[in-house]
C-alpha cells in the first residue's frame, strides 16, 4: 500500500528514537517501501554536526545503518537559517519533493503549549498530503 | 540505499566544500539545560542564562531603588569612560577599518564564509535589508536632520576658549566661524565620520568573526568562540562565560535603550501629528505596541517575520528619501551629497586622529560617545550579520557590510541634513534647527508638501525599525544565552522580547532610568573595544589558516 515511508528524524535525539524507528521497519518490510529519513538542520553548527555537510553526511550513515534491518533507505538533509521555526515548512516542501505517501514522525505528548505553538507532528499532520503516523515518546 | 541529496533542489546539493574545522571535544548545548516551565520547554546554558537574566534584574531593581545613586554612579562612569579613552575608542576604531580594507585587498578576501562551495542563504536585497535595519535604521531617523544641524551651528559659532585656555565650543576641528557653506560642509564630513566607515567596520570585524568561527571552524555560534584559537580549551569554561554574558548585558539593555529613545520620538512625531499627549502612559503603549509586533515577528522567524519587515521598511526608508530628495531642492541636494562625500574624505585624517585634539567636546562629546555606543551595539548587530551571511566572501561580506551601508548613509545624512540646512541658509526657516532632537525630522518635513503622510511615514518607520532591531535583537539574546543553538524552543525567543520590553518600560517610568541605562551601555563599549582588538588578531590567524587549510 505505501511506496515511500518518509521519517523526519533529529538527529541530535536518535538514541530517542527506537520504537519509532522499529514501527518504520516494520512498516516498510511488510509493504516492501523504501524508507527517506529527512532532517533538518541549521546552517551553524549544532550539537549533532559542525556543519550542514557533515550533518548531510550523519544522517546517510544513519539511513545506511536502518536499512541493514533489510529495507531500502535514503536520506535527505535540508539547512534553515531558522529551524526552530521553519522545520514544519521544510518539512512539508521536502514530502512533495519526495512523493511521500506515509510519513511516521515521533511527537511528545501533548500538552497546554500546543494550543500556542502546535509540535511538528499536529503541524505535519494538520497540512501534509501523505497519511501521517505520529508515535508518542 | 540512495542519496537524495544530489537530487532534490531543496536539500544540500552539493557538499559546501572545504573549510578548515577546529578540532574540539566541546559539544553544542553539552552545558545546556534542557527542561519546562509548565507545559513550555526550554534549552538554556548553564551559567549564561542565569547569570546574565538574574544581573539585568539585579540592575533594573537598583536603578528604581535608588534612583539618585545609580544616576550619579552611571554619569560618572559615562564621562570618565567617554572622557579618559577617548584616544584608546578613536584609534581602535581607525584600526577596525584599516583591518577591513586590508581584508579587502589581500588574498583572504577570497575565504568563504561556510566553506568553499557555500551558497548565500540571502538574497542581495533581503540580506542588505536585514544588516541595514537591524545596524543602525532608527539612528538614521533621530539623528538624519539632528546631526548635520548640531554640527553646523556649533562650526559657525566657531572656536571659544574658557579662561582656563581649554575650548568651550562644540565645533568639530577649528569650526568655520561666520562661513556657512564651510560650516555645512564641515558638519556634514562629521556626520559622515560618525555614520560612515568607522562604525561600519566595527560591526564588520564582529560580523566577520563569528561568521569564520562558526561556518568555517565548526564552534558553536556565540562570542566566545571568536576567542579559541587565544584561550583553546579554556574558553568552554568562565573566560568564555564571561564574554557572553558581556554580550547579553550589553545587547538587552542597547536595545531597551533604543525602545524608550524610540518612543519618545514616535510619541514626540504623533503629538506633532494628531496632538496625542506627550505622556509616560503614551510612551509605554507605544513600547507595548512595538514589543507586541516583535513578538509576532520573532515567533514567524527570520524568513516570515525579520526579512519581510525589513524589507518593508527599507522601501518605506527608500520612498521617503526619495520624496524629499524630489520635492527637496533636487540639484542642491545631489550637489551637496557629492560635495559632503569630498567634504568627508578631505576631513577624515583630522577627524580620525586620536592624539593632540584641542576640539574636546567634540571629541569627548561625540565622537568617544559614538564609538563607545556602536562598539556596545555590536554584539547584538554583529552576530545579527552573522547569522544570516553564510555564502558570502569575505570580501563581498566587507565590501557589502562596510561600503555599501556607508554609501546609504552618506546619501541619507546628505539628503535629510541637506535639506534641512538649506531651508536655514537659503529660505531662513529655521524651526527644525531650534526644535528639540526628537521633533527635528517633523520640523524638516512640516515644510515639505504632503507633510500629513510624510510625517506618518515618518513614525511608522521609526516604529518598524524598533520592531526590526527589537526581534532581530531577541533571536540574538537567545542564541547567546541558549550556548549557540539557533534551534532551541521557540518560547524562549519570546522571553526576552516580552522581558526587554519590559525592563524599557520599568526604566522608562523610573526617574533617569533610561540615562542610567545609556550610561551603562556606553561603559560596555570599553571592555568592548579590547575584545573587538582581540578578536581582529583572531580573525587574521583563522583566514591565515583557513587559506592554507582549503
Amino acid at each position: 500500500m505505501f511506496q515511500k515511508i518518509v521519517v523526519p528524524v533529529d538527529l541530535t535525539h536518535a538514541d530517542k528514537l527506537n520504537n519509532t524507528l522499529q514501527i518504520v521497519a516494520d512498516l516498510a518490510m511488510s509493504h516492501g517501501a523504501e524508507v527517506c529519513y529527512v532532517g533538518v538542520t541549521a546552517t551553524t553548527p549544532t550539537a549533532a554536526a559542525h556543519s550542514p555537510e557533515e550533518y548531510a553526511a550523519k544522517l546517510t550513515e544513519f539511513a545506511t545503518a536502518q536499512g541493514q534491518k533489510g529495507f531500502a533507505t535514503s536520506a535527505k538533509a535540508l539547512t534553515a537559517p531558522d529551524p526552530a521555526v521553519d522545520t514544519d515548512k521544510k518539512l512539508l516542501t521536502a514530502l512533495k519533493d519526495i512523493g511521500a505517501d506515509l510519513v511516521v514522525m515521533q511527537t511528545h505528548a501533548p500538552n497546554a503549549a500546543d494550543y500556542i505553538w502546535s509540535g511538528h507532528g499536529a503541524s505535519i499532520a494538520a497540512h501534509a498530503d501523505a497519511s501521517v503516523f505520529l508515535v508518542r515518546d | 540505499m540512495t542519496d537524495e541529496n544530489s537530487e532534490i533542489a531543496d536539500g544540500i546539493p552539493t557538499p559546501d566544500g572545504a573549510s578548515h574545522i577546529i578540532d574540539t571535544e566541546y559539544e553544542i548545548g553539552q552545558d545546556n539545560f534542557e527542561g519546562s516551565v509548565g507545559p513550555f520547554g526550554f534549552d538554556i546554558h548553564n551559567p549564561v542564562f542565569g547569570i546574565s537574566g538574574l544581573a539585568i534584574v539585579a540592575f533594573v531593581f537598583y536603578t528604581l531603588a535608588l534612583p539618585e545613586q545609580a544616576g550619579s554612579v552611571f554619569t560618572w562612569l559615562f564621562s570618565s569612560v567617554t572622557q579618559g579613552f577617548d584616544w584608546f575608542f578613536i584609534g581602535a576604531a581607525n584600526i577596525f577599518v584599516l583591518f577591513c580594507l586590508a581584508l579587502i585587498v589581500t588574498p583572504l578576501g577570497n575565504v568563504r564564509l561556510g566553506g568553499t562551495s557555500a551558497t548565500p542563504d540571502y538574497t542581495y536585497v533581503g540580506w542588505f535589508a536585514m544588516l541595514f535595519a537591524a545596524g543602525m535604521g532608527i539612528g538614521l531617523m533621530f539623528y538624519g536632520v539632528s546631526e548635520p544641524m548640531s554640527h553646523f551651528s556649533s562650526s559657525l559659532g566657531g572656536v571659544t576658549m574658557g579662561e582656563d585656555g581649554v575650548r568651550t565650543d562644540w565645533a568639530p576641528l577649528g569650526g568655520a566661524a561666520g562661513n556657512e557653506a564651510e560650516a555645512a560642509r564641515l558638519g556634514m564630513a562629521a556626520t559622515i565620520f560618525h555614520w560612515g566607515l568607522h562604525p561600519w567596520a566595527i560591526y564588520a570585524v564582529v560580523a566577520l568573526s563569528l561568521s569564520l568561527f562558526s561556518y568555517n571552524k565548526g564552534l558553536p555560534l556565540t562570542f566566545r568562540s571568536a576567542f579559541y584559537p587565544l584561550l583553546g580549551e579554556r574558553v568552554w569554561g568562565w573566560p568564555g562565560h564571561v564574554i557572553d554574558i558581556l554580550a547579553v548585558f550589553a545587547t538587552l539593555f542597547g536595545l531597551a535603550t533604543s525602545l524608550g529613545l524610540g518612543a519618545t520620538q514616535a510619541n514626540a512625531g504623533l503629538n506633532e501629528l494628531f496632538g496625542i499627549p506627550v505622556n509616560a502612559t503614551t510612551e509605554v503603549i507605544l513600547i507595548s505596541a512595538i514589543t507586541a509586533i516583535a513578538l509576532v515577528s520573532v515567533l514567524r522567524g527570520l524568513d516570515g517575520g525579520v526579512k519581510i519587515l525589513s524589507e518593508i521598511n527599507m522601501g518605506l526608508a527608500f520612498v521617503l528619501l526619495l520624496f524629499v530628495l524630489l520635492v527637496g531642492p533636487t540639484v542642491y541636494l545631489l550637489t551637496f551629497f557629492a560635495d559632503s562625500l569630498l567634504a568627508y574624505l578631505q576631513y577624515l585624517p583630522a577627524l580620525a586622529n586620536p592624539i593632540g585634539r584641542e576640539d574636546t567636546n567634540f571629541v569627548q562629546g561625540w565622537t568617544s560617545f559614538y564609538w563607545a555606543w556602536w562598539i556596545s551595539w555590536s554584539p547584538f548587530v554583529g552576530m545579527f550579520i552573522a547569522r544570516v551571511s553564510r555564502g558570502r566572501t569575505v570580501r563581498e561580506f566587507i565590501v557589502c557590510v562596510l561600503l555599501i551601508p556607508s554609501m546609504v548613509c552618506v546619501l541619507w545624512m546628505s539628503v535629510f541634513g541637506g535639506t534641512a540646512l538649506h531651508q536655514v541658509i537659503n529660505d531662513g526657516y529655521t524651526a527644525a534647527q531650534e526644535a528639540s532632537l526628537e521633533l527635528k525630522l517633523f520640523k524638516m518635513l512640516d515644510v515639505l508638501p504632503l507633510t500629513s503622510i510624510t510625517s506618518l511615514i515618518g513614525i511608522v518607520l521609526v516604529i518598524v525599525f524598533f520592531v526590526t532591531s527589537s526581534d532581530s535583537g531577541s533571536l540574538v539574546i537567545d542564541t547567546i544565552t541558549a550556548g549557540g543553538k539557533v534551534d532551541a524552543p521557540v518560547p524562549q525567543r519570546a522571553f526576552w522580547c516580552i522581558f526587554e520590553g519590559a525592563v524599557a518600560i520599568v526604566l522608562l517610568l523610573s526617574a533617569g532610568g533610561l540615562q542610567s541605562l545609556q550610561s551603562m551601555v556606553i561603559s560596555t563599549g570599553l571592555p568592548f573595544t579590547v575584545v573587538l582588538l582581540v578578536m581582529c588578531v583572531a580573525v587574521w590567524r583563522g583566514l591565515v589558516n583557513e587559506r592554507k587549510h582549503t
